[in-house]
């Protein structure tokens, strides 16, 4: 099991072909308090990089983008009665969605917790 | 997540306050401004339950004033307001001494140009003086058309180098009380100068919460220090954009630029109480001619508010349909606070203005359930 992160701030936990997707702890910080989030139907494939969900706080709504090509398998319903999950634990129980693999050469595109890590003190 | 750029940009007097406070700094208006310090909502609820500074430097204070006049008094100051007249619909002219009333600058259809408030001092020696506060995005296009517009005789003075700050809240007056004691005599929507250290001050209760509050104008060279035993109190905390924008919304007062702009009429914009029957009656102001007729047969579009019922936030620019049909867009859109759900304001056709009108809003292509409610979404709780 490895986690991956994207410079837009999505983290995808790979096991095999099937991942696990929210955002970043740094993101959900820089957010505040988030209201609202509009995850993908099952069944949804998309490219790398595309829209995939929404995040909304008090002040703006923010588009979370696809780290790796795939379809949605999964998506946290508990999200729409409780975003505030996001901030509490968005490396756990706020994912967003599960998602099957479709080419998981895609990953090396990506940074492991250190380099973003290293990103992040830079931003 | 979006990178602010930051060169170019104009700074208020307490920009490094705001620093030190550890505020996340954006662009707005050509300032740097902070959006939030804790946190929008925390800083929201913290407003409306004790008390909020905001710095508002970046707003387009200033004083419009008869030269060389031989005029004082009543008189001087029925000179000043003839000329400010010419370019808002209110009357300004039986503003009493210290009173302060809000207004819109209009173009020749009417159409909204801005929105300010305007203060007559109190002071005698003051008289022929108007203090004036427009918005930071419009300033300078305010201003040329003051310089425009107005007679030689009246001198425009910008003192958008000076800190603005509004304390709001239902502890603002007890904590500006015991800094500039003379705010106590002001009620709602009177201003008048004052002197803090030797300083002349502006105060004026009024703001743009729905709080009871002030706005005070202060030198830049004591500008921290005023924030700072304000600061000292703790009843205040600051408080950023974003929450000034929440509470705003709460508060069903508008924004210009995105609720008000040159195509919409103060008709349309449900502000027509700005317009006093003297006017009316005079006929005498910039687009007088639409206003009136608007007024008699009502407007083609009105300004309303929107409950959401669904839990997305419906935000500016959002479609707003009925049975299938576009009735309207939404103004401005967010998150309440204190109600714990998304709240929008918007204009639709005026047959459909009506509270209770269930409305589809049309959120990133899928309808969300709402309704047309009246405003505000949070009782006012100003001191009368």
């Amino acid at each position: 099991m490895t986690t991956y992160y994207t410079e837009d701030h999505e983290w995808i936990l790979v096991e095999g072909d099937q991942a696990t997707i929210g955002i970043s702890a740094y993101a959900a910080e820089q957010l505040g308090d988030v209201v609202f989030v509009e995850v993908p139907d099952v069944g949804t494939a998309f490219g790398q990089g595309e829209d995939m969900a929404v995040v909304e706080s008090v002040k703006a709504a923010s588009d979370v983008y696809a780290p790796v090509s795939g379809e949605v398998v999964e998506a946290n319903q508990e999200l729409e009665a409780a975003p505030e999950t996001v901030n509490e634990d968005p490396e756990g129980k706020g994912w967003f969605v599960k998602f099957t693999l479709k080419d998981p050469a895609e990953l090396t595109r990506l940074m492991d917790a250190t380099a973003y890590k290293a990103f992040c003190d830079n931003q | 997540m979006e990178q602010t750029q930051v060169k170019e940009l104009r700074t208020t007097p307490l920009h490094a306050l705001h620093c030190e406070l550890g505020a996340r700094l954006v662009a707005f208006a050509g300032y740097e401004m902070p959006v939030q310090f804790a946190g929008v909502m925390e800083e929201h609820l913290w407003t409306r339950r004790r008390a909020g500074l905001f710095d508002v430097s970046h707003m387009g204070p200033c004083f419009l004033s008869l030269a060389d006049s031989s005029l004082s008094g009543e008189a001087a100051h029925q000179a000043i307001s003839a000329q400010i007249e010419k370019l808002v619909p209110s009357s300004i002219s039986s503003l009493s001494p210290g009173q302060a009333r809000l207004t819109v600058l209009l173009n020749e259809n009417g159409g909204i140009l801005d929105d300010l408030i305007v203060t007559r001092p109190f002071d005698d020696e003051l008289q022929g003086t108007l203090y004036l506060v427009v918005n930071g995005a419009m300033k300078h296009e305010d201003w040329a058309l003051f310089e425009r517009t107005l007679s030689p005789h009246v001198s425009l003075q910008q003192v958008d180098d000076r800190a603005l700050m509004a304390l709001q809240g239902p502890k603002a007056a007890e904590a500006l009380g015991g800094v500039l004691p003379g705010c106590g005599t002001l009620n709602f929507m009177q201003g008048r100068r004052l002197i803090w250290r030797g300083q002349e001050v502006w105060c004026s209760r009024c703001g743009y919460t729905g709080e009871d509050g002030f706005e005070v104008l202060v030198p830049a060279e004591v500008a921290s220090d005023f924030a700072r035993v304000l600061l000292a109190d703790e009843r205040v905390r600051p408080v950023g954009l974003g929450a000034r924008d929440s509470l705003r919304l709460e508060a069903g007062l508008c924004l210009y630029g995105q609720d008000l702009d040159p195509r919409r009429t103060p008709v349309e914009a449900d502000l027509a109480w700005v317009i006093q029957k003297s006017r009316r009656v005079a006929a005498d102001f910039p687009g007088a001619d639409r206003i009136l007729e608007e007024l008699v047969s009502g407007p083609r579009l009105k300004r309303v508010g929107i409950e959401v019922t669904d839990k997305a936030p419906a935000r500016q620019g959002t479609e707003i349909q009925l049975n299938d049909e576009s009735i309207g867009m939404v103004t401005s859109g967010g998150f309440s606070p204190c109600l714990e759900r998304p709240i929008a304001m918007g204009y639709v056709r005026s047959e459909f203005a009506i509270p209770g009108t269930e409305i589809d809003l049309i959120v990133r292509g899928r309808p969300r359930a709402g309704r047309i409610c009246t405003l505000p979404f949070v009782q006012p709780n100003y001191q009368r």
